[in-house]
């Protein structure tokens, strides 16, 4: 009975110092080498020909999540150049007008940009399948973007994560807060919904 | 008795987030699987870190047609070798051409089509 005892007592502590080293391990370093990232094949010869995360992401300019790189600001920093187009006959269309949602909720105000946005993304992405052109003319719900729905599609995935709440809920609502700023600082051509 | 304890059940969910495969992948990288292993070849990882870099999101996603969906391109080797999804750039003038196969099946045998990596969260469920 005490062996059995003594036992369980020693599997239970083997189990929490194999969770917490396994959580040591995975929060240690920012970028994970290509042959451990558990996704490679070690023997696959493209883990020693193609470029390292670390190589390429710790030359921007740096962020605590997602691929701890701001992309939009590496973007018009000039760090990186991507692409716009391939094919010569492709308009690029980048459209510069701020859009406030969420006006009726509990949390602060989204700003929702739209030249960061087409920065990357063209119109067709989002418009008109994903959301609806006009303003106010779409329902968000935070649950289904939680799902990858709607902002979820892309925020969670490859743009930064739903856990950065203050970056899209960025304007303060007033009367709110320990020290609500009135008027709300609606940013130059924002688009109020109907 | 409950074969773990309370207290060291939290630790044990967070350390077992390190030892799930493809936890500790880069942020945004797909695996694509829907034919690979089935033709005999790894699954395909594709770094999207490395390709914004390289191009901004509209090219793939609007020049190209890939859906924003992980595993809705219905697409198959013959069509990159025409010059149609990744083969508009991986022909051997943009980027490597499609007969390096191992260059990009280069994945773990046995995962499932997703988008793997999630510094913070574990991703979207409907991924």
């Amino acid at each position: 009975m005490q062996e059995s005892i003594s036992r369980a007592k020693f599997s239970r502590a083997l189990l929490a110092i194999v969770g917490l080293a396994c959580c040591v391990a995975a929060g240690a370093a920012d970028w994970t080498p290509l042959r451990e990232d558990g996704i490679h094949d070690p023997r696959s010869p493209a883990v020693k020909q193609k470029q390292e995360p670390a190589e390429a992401l710790s030359k921007l300019t740096p962020d605590t999540a997602g691929n701890m790189v701001r992309w939009v600001q590496s973007l018009e920093k000039g760090e990186i150049n991507p692409r716009a187009s391939i094919r010569p006959d492709t308009k690029i269309r980048v459209y510069d007008s701020d859009v406030l949602l969420n006006l009726q909720g509990g949390m602060p105000i989204v700003r929702f940009p739209h030249r960061q946005h087409t920065l990357w993304l063209d119109c067709s992405n989002c418009h008109d399948e994903l959301f609806k052109a006009e303003t106010g003319a779409t329902k968000f719900s935070m649950l289904k973007i939680l799902e990858g729905e709607q902002c979820g599609q892309c925020h969670g995935a490859v743009s930064f994560p739903l856990t950065e709440c203050f970056r899209c809920h960025s304007v303060a609502r007033p009367g709110r807060g320990p020290k609500p700023s009135l008027p709300i600082p609606i940013p130059a051509g924002a688009v109020p919904p109907k | 008795m409950a074969l773990i304890p309370g207290r060291f059940v939290l630790p044990l969910l967070i350390g077992l987030a390190g030892v799930i495969p493809g936890a500790s992948a880069e942020y945004g990288d797909v695996v694509l699987n829907r034919r690979a292993e089935k033709e005999g070849v790894r699954p395909v990882i594709f770094p999207h870190w490395f390709h914004r870099i390289r191009f901004r999101c509209k090219v793939c996603h609007a020049e190209l047609g890939f859906k924003m969906r992980v595993g809705s391109n219905d697409f198959k080797m013959s069509d990159i070798v025409d010059g149609k999804f990744c083969g508009a750039c991986h022909n051997g003038d943009i980027a490597w051409a499609p007969d390096r196969c191992d260059l990009c099946h280069s994945g773990k045998r046995g995962l499932p089509t997703g988008i793997f990596g999630g510094h913070e969260t574990g991703g979207p469920g409907r991924w």
